[in-house]
């Protein structure tokens, strides 16, 4: 068996077989880098399994998840400006939690450097929106580079360490969902490890750390300087990319994951047609506007394709406009253009309304008939979630408000047990409950919190709903772990990511933050936790339920790895069973399985056999397997 | 689009997708075949629809363009119809495990299942070979992937992958005595 650890650490040049986020993994060691952080969330969190898959003693470099996204900026921050090469990464809207600090760092002077890697998602595969980066970059003047391939990614953090390093500042590589995920055999260079330096270089009199009013203006200075700077090493990067198909009427300008999109697209059309010319950019911000300019005067038509926003279309129609050229720049066709992720498919769409005709008519495509309706996700069997939520639907009235959290419990959103109807980013929840209580006359508010989010950005909602007694009941929904995004650990799990580490348990957090209504219970407690909540939403101020049970995926996966285990199931009573269906119908759990004919069976490859639902059934026909 | 061969797996969040993806891309990468893929993550694989993308030979993008899929694998019934309607190329080849986990739908009441007969009818529309496998000598019904992989060996599929070529995989992938028993599996 290949073992993903040792193939990191290997010192001489090799190819594997590799995702993106294992080729930034291997990359950041190459680099020399000495702290890296991140707060878990999907396109990301590959890259924390790449090195978790290093024994503890053997990891070349210091990581740790924080408890969200602005901490492990700041966390890196302190680090760079020790003079130590740093890096933190998360999913595109963990760059909203870190944006108070983030988009401070372009006016500090980094010594040690800084990457920020971001995972968006154009296509919402895994968010809550598909919001556009590069934005940020804008905003805060802070250098953007994106490549379009696993390949590129490895490469190209490579030279964006180092620049960060040389220009003593923070850049950003924008990875996009399927650049994350792409897998390709990918060349790896040698690693030759450096000495380590650790002594702490940070110097407040070198270089002013304290952006207060007009000492904000030489700082800003500076940033804007840097990127000028910067701009005109942009030819020596190799990040951009012309492809050349001799085409001087038409051309198309890109970045990122589109490039491959495109590339695909042309090669499907017709032997002898005339290809556009590609122009790529790999620094998006700044970008190379000489290169620009240039592939702008060789063409009589440009098509600007980049994902969601127009943030090339502006700058390039103005540098164009200020150039005085005469070239027909085409930017986004439709609303449906600034939508989703640029697939081949898309991007065949998109040249095809920017040039009517390119490409040939396809062939019509008869539906199959009878398509079953899109699959949602569901909670997995046997999870804590499906019997909390279960459990309180009974305890509510219809009309009662519930608000949902970011985490798996979010699924309690959906059909049967619609749960949790509203939904705005992670910690919100408290919060968005408290707003629902006030100036309202007659329903009642109850929100559900993950134990991960509890510590990410719930705190301070609950702070404020202790402090100004909002009337609200939370329900923490404790499962041990962060599961949505693949079982990492959490200050509340006792754990971290080297090891052993204090447990903040939440009853004592919650008691500390004084909270003073607060009650436990296991979800699988089923009626207990119906009374609890009958109870709790009819007293006075702001209550707490802290509904707990282990994530049953992580418990059934290490399970099976002990010695002695085998598998248990239940099994309907067809003798008792009187297809009253609250297992298939409102208790839900996948496993139970409806013929044409109304009779109910267990599904033998889900079933785990934790018996959460024997206690739904009104006929008690689930019984343990024989 | 260039690439030589389409590869497209779909499936329910927990059939082992993953695994067949990564089984897949490495045997094509020991035959020589140049794979580049990609695979879902995150919130779908909760129970939902989990879906793979394998791409041989001179292809840019990871993602297969949809209706070009010169094969379909499905490790679920009501998967391998939708993927046999989206992704499956005319003339193309759909194997499918046809282990049937129902939607909430279909639990519900709402929607009869997916019969096999359907995904036949769909293969047929296509204009493609249709290869259904369904087991019931498996040690482990997480072995049904690997199933899945010895039919598409036995039928001969993918041009130029060859039974040494999965193993060779397997032998990265697993070690002890699920490697022996998915090995033993292909070899049947």
């Amino acid at each position: 068996m290949k073992e993903m650890g040792s193939m990191l650490l290997r010192r001489e040049a090799f190819s594997e077989l590799a995702i993106g986020n294992t080729a930034i993994a291997r990359a950041m060691i190459e680099a020399g880098v000495r702290v890296a952080s991140s707060y878990p969330g999907s396109p990301t969190p590959e890259i924390a399994e790449a090195l978790r898959s290093i024994k503890p003693a053997d990891r070349p470099f210091y990581f740790e998840f924080s408890t969200n996204e602005k901490v492990a900026t700041e966390l890196a921050f302190g680090a760079a400006i020790n003079g130590r090469l740093s890096v933190v990464f998360f999913k595109s809207v963990g760059l909203n939690v870190a944006a108070d600090s983030f988009v401070q760092l372009p006016l500090m002077d980094i010594s040690g450097g800084l990457v920020i890697i971001l995972g968006d998602d154009p296509g919402a595969n895994s968010s809550q929106n598909e919001q556009d980066n590069r934005h940020y970059a804008k905003l805060s003047y802070c250098p953007l580079f994106e490549p379009a391939s696993a390949q590129e990614a490895y490469d190209m953090f490579k030279k964006a360490a180092a620049l960060a390093r040389e220009l003593r500042s923070a850049v950003i590589l924008r990875l996009t969902t399927h650049v994350c995920h792409a897998k390709e055999r990918i060349r790896f260079d040698a690693w030759h490890p450096k000495p380590v330096d650790d002594r702490p270089l940070f110097d407040p009199d070198s270089s002013n750390y304290i952006p207060i009013a007009s000492a904000v203006f030489p700082m800003k200075r500076r940033a804007l300087e840097r990127l000028e700077r910067l701009r005109l090493r942009l030819p020596l990067l190799g990040f951009d990319r012309v492809v050349d198909h001799g085409n001087a009427k038409r051309g198309i300008i890109t970045a990122g994951l589109p490039f491959a999109s495109l590339m695909d697209a042309l090669d499907s059309l017709p032997e002898g047609t005339a290809k556009p010319d590609l122009l790529k950019l790999g620094a998006v911000y700044p970008f190379d506007e000489k290169l620009v300019l240039s592939f702008l005067r060789a063409h009589e038509e440009v098509k600007i394709v980049e994902e969601l926003d127009t943030l090339l279309e502006t700058d390039i129609k103005a540098l164009a406009y200020d150039a005085g050229l005469r070239c027909s720049i085409r930017g986004k066709a439709d609303i449906d253009e600034l939508m989703g992720e640029c697939t081949p498919a898309k991007a065949k769409r998109v040249l095809e309304a920017a040039w009517p005709g390119l490409f040939p008519a396809a062939a019509p495509r008869p539906p199959v008939a009878d398509l079953p309706p899109p699959r949602p996700a569901q909670m997995c069997p046997g999870c804590g979630h499906r019997s909390a939520f279960y459990a309180i639907k009974k305890a509510l009235r219809p009309q009662d408000i519930t608000v949902a959290d970011i985490g798996c419990h979010t699924l309690g959103h959906l059909p049967p047990y619609e749960m949790g109807r509203v939904l705005l980013s992670m910690g919100h929840s408290t919060a968005t409950a408290s707003g629902l209580s006030l100036c309202n006359d007659s329903r009642r508010v109850l929100c559900f919190l993950g134990d991960s989010t509890f510590f990410h950005a719930g705190l301070p909602g609950i702070v404020n709903a202790v402090y100004n007694a909002h009337r609200v009941l939370l329900i923490v929904m404790e499962n041990g772990t962060t599961a949505m995004t693949g079982h990492q650990d959490h200050p509340g799990t006792g754990k971290n990511f080297s090891g052993d580490a204090l447990k903040l348990p939440i009853r004592a957090a919650l008691e500390g933050l004084g909270v003073q209504n607060i009650r436990e219970v296991d979800t699988y407690k089923q009626k207990e936790l119906t009374a609890m909540v009958v109870e709790a939403l009819d007293e006075p101020g702001f209550k707490v339920i802290i509904a707990r049970h282990p994530c049953m995926l992580k418990f059934t996966r290490e399970a099976r790895r002990k010695p002695g285990w085998g598998a248990r199931r239940v099994q309907i009573d067809q003798g008792s069973c009187d297809r009253n269906h609250e297992c298939v119908e409102r208790f839900a759990c996948p496993t139970f399985q409806r013929d044409e004919d109304g009779r109910v069976t267990v599904s033998q490859d889900l079933c785990i056999g934790d018996g959460s639902c024997r206690q739904t059934c009104p006929a008690s026909a689930i019984v343990p397997d024989a | 689009m260039k690439s030589d061969f389409n590869i497209y797996m779909s499936g329910v969040g927990g059939q082992g997708i993953g695994l067949l993806a990564e089984l897949l891309a490495r045997a094509c990468d020991y035959a020589g075949l140049t794979p580049r893929g990609c695979d879902t993550h995150g919130l779908a694989q909760r129970g939902g629809m989990v879906t793979s993308h394998l791409r041989l030979g001179a292809a840019h993008s990871a993602l297969v363009p949809e209706g070009e899929a010169d094969l379909v694998v499905s490790l679920e019934r009501t998967e391998a119809l939708r993927a046999a309607d989206a992704m499956l190329r005319e003339g193309g080849s759909l194997v499918w495990y046809d282990a049937c986990w129902q939607a909430l739908d279909v639990r519900r009441g709402e929607n009869l299942p997916v019969r096999a007969e359907q995904v036949l009818a769909a293969a047929v529309l296509r204009k493609a070979s249709a290869f259904k496998v369904l087991r019931d000598d498996l040690p482990d019904s997480r072995m049904q992937n690997v199933a899945v992989v010895a039919e598409i060996l036995k039928r001969g599929i993918v041009p130029g992958l060859e039974r040494g070529h999965v193993e060779a995989a397997m032998a990265d992938l697993m070690s002890g005595s699920t490697l022996e028993a998915n090995i033993a599996l292909v070899r049947a």
